[in-house]
């Protein structure tokens, strides 16, 4: 299984823009760790922000692979930018959005904005832009130093198509 | 466009995919030597170059790909004729000169020089 940072998709324009929500939940261990309570500071428990960039890397990944009906084996290969601005807590849900900004058969670039949406009594609460992560992915095949992968799509495994499938978003991969 | 006013875009691209300073980026430069560039950072800058200038530029068209893994076109260590050849109709932005007199395969990189980038610009523009 592995390792989701998002929870569902909410939308997804194909070849151009997709969102997706994680609930960060008291539940998820590594907020334990991540800050545990000193002698001099109360538990602090946030979303660890590498994982907030994981968490764009997946939505946009997941859009650029959706482009090419998942054929190519889409990797992150560089975060050409990630500003983060407040902490995410517990409660809160994270809404990614990103959207395509170039692709060729070599890869693609995507811009990326977080929002943060505290937790509200009614409904929805009010949701804060809290940072911008742009990202570059390559198509392993078409790598510059013709470096030759095994045919099967690793990279859009099992947990992708349930990701799709209870997003409700065919997916035939 | 002026081959300056087309250095000062190319500056900003590199200082920004390459996170180098300003004054790093000068026309004798090298990108993956003095500039520190992997190949995944020849495709963003690609992708710079296209939003920046509104060309569009095929895959191998800026660096070349695959000729430097050919046995050839790579004999000994050493670019062969036939291979030095076929760098200069793939890539006809570089300066060869340094190459022919040493065509040492590892020296293909240091033709890829900041000033190799300004000209391929600049050709793209022309012919545009």
């Amino acid at each position: 299984m592995r390792w989701m940072w998002i929870d569902r998709i909410v939308e997804l324009v194909p070849k151009e823009r997709m969102v997706a929500i994680k609930q960060i939940s008291m539940a998820e261990e590594h907020l334990h760790d991540h800050f545990p309570s000193t002698a001099t500071r109360k538990a602090m428990p946030v979303m660890p922000m590498s994982l907030i960039v994981e968490g764009m890397a997946q939505t946009a990944g997941v859009l650029v692979g959706h482009a090419e009906d998942f054929k190519q084996k889409v990797v992150l290969a560089k975060v050409s930018k990630a500003k983060i601005t407040r902490d995410a807590t517990p409660g809160c849900t994270l809404r990614y959005t990103a959207t395509i900004e170039q692709m060729t058969p070599a890869g693609a670039s995507t811009k990326g904005i977080v929002e943060l949406i505290e937790p509200s009594a009614i409904g929805e609460g009010k949701a804060e832009v809290i940072g911008q992560i742009d990202l570059l992915f390559s198509h392993l095949d078409n790598n510059m130093g013709g470096v030759e992968y095994p045919e099967e799509n690793f990279v859009f495994s099992e947990s992708f198509k349930t990701l799709m499938e209870t997003s409700g978003i065919e997916a035939n991969f | 466009m002026e081959r300056s006013e087309i250095f000062d875009k190319i500056q900003e691209i590199l200082v920004d995919a390459l996170a180098v300073d300003d004054d790093e980026v000068t026309n004798e430069a090298t990108l993956i030597g003095d500039l520190g560039a992997e190949s995944i950072d020849i495709l963003d800058i690609s992708f710079k170059l296209e939003q920046e200038f509104g060309f569009k530029i095929e895959q191998g068209e800026l660096f070349p790909e695959g000729i430097t893994q050919d046995p050839d076109y790579v004999e000994d260590g050493k670019v062969t004729a036939k291979g030095l050849a076929l760098l200069k109709e793939r890539v006809p932005h570089f300066n060869f000169a340094d190459l022919e007199a040493d065509p040492a395969v590892e020296n293909v990189t240091k033709i890829f020089t900041v000033e190799a980038l300004v000209t391929f610009c600049d050709q793209k523009l022309q012919a545009a």
